[in-house]
């Protein structure tokens, strides 16, 4: 089991901060809530009232700034579906085997033929649980005019970014967006923190 | 109180649905919405400790060990075994302590269906079931998810006080369609009635295609339902006959069991591939063959799917943390695929082919009857060359395109596929140009490919939708048993050492009977031990369509008669001697439910009314 992110340490060790990492990826891209707190805590604000026990996880977030002040239990963290998706795509895709293990050693061939397994699996657990969609509708590559008022968390500006809306420019990116996310429901057996289980064979 | 659902339940060999649509009061008019058929996401297991809705349950229970700790559901949370997708997923991992193809189980004559069989060679902690109580647990299971995630709580909506309409194959006889019913009353289901699943496939297409179906199915046609499923092949032709100006749907013939479908073409694939791993030298062990076989099916899907792949490739991946270094690659070609699956299982064979049949040896090892021949087509070809007469006296029918000439087979003019296999475009076509070509030889028009939709769920839809037809929404399939019945009667004659009495087979239930009817009473009287079991040979027929109930054969064509498990019947000593022996007469009918019910009529009886029912699903004595 990685260190719990809520360790009193000031500074992450490395794979904590990897796992964290995913952690963050996921719940900001499916929790709209928790992408706000992020967002807000990236910027350095003490986020907002004190995280509602429910969501424990919110918590956690703000370490980069300053220690916790009491160490988190694992059970608080709660069965995140940030794990449980994480425990999917690696129960259908192996990913998080292929994550961790160093490729630098291995051909492209072997990867490519490993890729295979990954992307199959990891796409069908993500299909079958996620409904993904892009943000903008058009074409990569076209036109698009942005009104005053549009949605920074949809849209990213870039290059000579300045004056007012609307802004005229190339799309380059579609975006992605979850219209629907759903998981399994934890029940009594169930280990949040085991990602994959240890395999015995009798 | 009266139900506020039809459920349609499809209990598949390796998977299960339900589908369910409201039971619109038959007051509501012509002018009332049509009643949607909608698919219940069945709760389950898929890893351990985690629960996920999926529209399929897949047909295994596992039985864990005591360390596995419970495996809890949302409504239980003690449970000590595993239904659905985690079973599954557990079964690849200890093959011994899971139980699959119960189904298949459950209509084979050979072993005990009620008595502790599954899983096969379980080691000794597990308690073994009966093929029965398998079913019996994954229907409990999808009425325990439909409690759970729609009647909550309501008794009105309670699964035990809805319709339910349950799915057999077509080829279940009826000993299998009692067992079926009894596992579905162990269920807690208490109004269930069944229904063929080609014929649920039909009532699912016309559900989807809603009015529009009578333009695709005419006064003449004979629609050829092809359903290929995950572990049986089954056959079925319903004739469109024009009655009194209306459309009638009659199912005229129904085909033989066939344990043959996708899980067997999978496992072919998966063999083909490592024959081509073992000649580079590589090995696989059991774990990497199961791997295997589901690698082999992703790419022959991928492969049916897109004609412009010439190859899908294929890697196992090694089974511990360290993906790279341990992974075995390798890949399936469009070419395997053509001679494994379309030639092995679907080849261009006339239409004279019929299966070849090998004789089994004298000791078989207990295990399934599986078909001895794979290739679909001849089994196909055996059905409709069997079946060449079934429109030769079907009332008020008159064959389309005028090709009224009698052939060597029966011609259908229309064709739905079924089954998960059928999504495949190469041995769907493969399948229709084989049918296609035995017509034209026959001078027959080519069939038509009748559009279906979602394969994997049509049965159960079209299950719910019979469910609503039942309820005087929409037409019905009409057609009865597909079988006779008979018992066989040993012919009194002068013992000859070495020499098996003569036989005959004395007609109990005629071809066609309806549900809620009663055949005839036969005169013939059998004699019965009072207080001892007492077996008679039986056997049924799909072809016989002319014997009425006491007609006595003392010879039929080979083939024409098949013989099924043997009944039993145990008179009672009340009123009567232990050891005397009584004249009975037996008769057939055809309950509400559908299953076929056999009683024993004591020729004086002893109080009015006296009856007894004989049991059905006997054991054969051979086994």
């Amino acid at each position: 089991m990685p260190a719990t992110p809520a360790s009193p340490e000031p500074s992450l060790p490395l794979a904590t901060r990897l796992w964290f990492a995913w952690v963050c990826f996921f719940r900001v891209l499916f929790d709209p809530a928790f992408a706000l707190r992020a967002f807000r805590a990236r910027e350095l604000e003490p986020a907002l009232p004190p995280a509602p026990p429910e969501e424990p996880a919110e918590v956690v977030k703000p370490a980069e700034k300053k220690a916790l002040e009491k160490p988190d239990p694992a059970a608080e963290l709660g069965p995140g579906p940030a794990l449980q998706l994480l425990a999917l795509l690696q129960r259908e895709g192996r990913l998080v085997d292929f994550v961790e293990q160093d490729i630098a050693a291995f051909s492209d061939a072997d990867v490519g033929a490993v890729a295979r397994v990954v992307h199959e699996g990891c796409r069908k657990a993500l299909r079958d649980h996620a409904k993904l969609a892009p943000v903008r509708s058009e074409e990569e590559g076209a036109q698009v005019t942005l009104p005053a008022g549009f949605s920074p968390a949809e849209v990213k500006l870039s290059g000579h970014v300045g004056g007012s809306p609307p802004y005229k420019g190339v799309l380059r990116h579609r975006g992605w967006r979850a219209e629907e996310l759903r998981l399994p429901t934890p029940v009594a057996g169930h280990d949040p923190l085991v990602i994959a289980p240890a395999e015995v064979e009798l | 109180m009266s139900p506020r659902y039809v459920l349609g339940i499809d209990l598949g060999t390796t998977h299960c649905a339900l589908a369910f649509a409201r039971a619109l009061d038959a007051d509501a008019g012509a002018g009332a919405a049509p009643a949607r058929v909608e698919v219940l996401e069945v709760p389950q297991l898929v890893a351990q400790g985690m629960v996920e809705a999926r529209a399929l349950l897949p047909s295994f229970l596992y039985v864990p060990v005591e360390g596995e700790g419970p495996q809890a559901l949302p409504w239980d949370p003690e449970r000590r075994f595993v239904v659905g997708e985690h079973a599954r997923a557990r079964g690849l991992d200890a093959p011994a302590r899971l139980v699959a193809s119960a189904k298949s189980w459950l209509c084979h004559p050979g072993v005990d269906r009620r008595g502790p069989t599954l899983p096969l060679g379980a080691p000794e902690d597990v308690e073994k079931i009966s093929p029965v109580e398998a079913s019996w647990r994954y229907l409990e299971h999808l009425g325990e998810a439909w409690d759970f995630a729609v009647a909550k709580g309501d008794p009105e909506l309670a699964f035990a006080n809805q319709e339910v309409v349950l799915t057999v194959p077509a080829s279940f006889d009826a000993a299998a369609r009692d067992l079926t019913v009894e596992a579905a009353v162990a269920a807690g289901i208490e109004d269930v009635t069944l229904l063929e699943e080609p014929q649920a496939a039909v009532y699912a297409w016309i559900d989807a295609a809603g009015e529009a179906w009578r333009k695709h199915l005419l006064p003449g046609d004979v629609l050829l339902v092809l359903d290929v499923g995950g572990g049986t092949t089954d056959f079925s032709a319903i004739a469109a006959i024009d009655r009194e100006g209306s459309l009638e749907l009659v199912r005229i013939a129904v085909g033989d069991h066939i344990l043959l479908g996708g899980d067997n073409m999978d496992l072919a694939l998966a063999h083909v591939v490592r024959a081509k791993l073992a000649a580079d030298g590589k090995e696989l062990d059991r774990w990497q063959m199961t791997a295997l076989t589901f690698a082999a099916r992703v790419a022959k899907e991928r492969l049916l799917g897109d004609p412009s792949l010439a190859a899908a490739p294929i890697v196992i991946a090694g089974r511990g943390s360290k993906l790279l270094g341990g992974s075995i690659r390798t890949e399936l070609t469009r070419e395997e695929i053509a001679r494994t699956l379309v030639e092995g299982f679907f080849p261009a064979v006339p239409a004279s082919a019929r299966p070849a049949a090998r004789p089994r040896a004298g000791l078989t090892q207990l295990g399934l009857p599986y078909a001895q021949d794979a290739a679909v087509t001849r089994h196909l070809a055996a059905f409709l060359g069997r079946q060449a007469d079934a429109t030769a006296k079907l009332e008020g029918f008159t064959p389309r395109g005028g090709a009224a000439s009698r052939g060597s087979l029966l011609h259908p003019t229309a064709v739905l596929f079924n089954g998960g296999v059928m999504k495949g475009d190469a041995l769907r076509e493969r399948l229709l140009s084989t049918l296609n070509a035995w017509l034209e030889a026959d001078g027959a028009p080519p069939a038509r490919v009748l559009p279906s939709g979602d394969l994997d769920l049509a049965v159960a839809r079209g299950a719910a939708a019979y469910g609503l037809v039942r309820r005087g929404r929409g037409l019905r399939i009409r057609g009865g048993t597909a079988r006779a019945y008979y018992v066989g009667v040993e012919s009194a004659v002068p013992a000859v050492p070495g020499l098996e009495p003569p036989i005959t087979a004395l007609c109990l239930a005629p071809f066609g009977m309806e549900e809620g009817t009663e055949a005839s009473l036969p005169p013939q009287e059998l004699g019965v031990v009072v207080g001892e079991p007492v077996r008679f040979r039986f056997f049924g027929s799909s072809v016989r369509r002319e014997d009425e109930a006491g007609a006595e054969l003392d010879s039929w064509k080979p083939g024409e008669l098949e013989e099924l498990a043997p009944i039993e019947i145990t008179l009672p000593p009340e009123g009567r001697r232990e050891g005397d022996v009584v004249p009975v007469r037996l008769r057939a009918s055809i309950t509400e439910i559908g299953t076929l019910l056999l009683e024993a009529i004591p020729s004086q009886p002893q109080k009015p009314n006296e009856r007894w029912r004989i049991e059905l699903s006997v054991r054969s004595a051979e086994a």
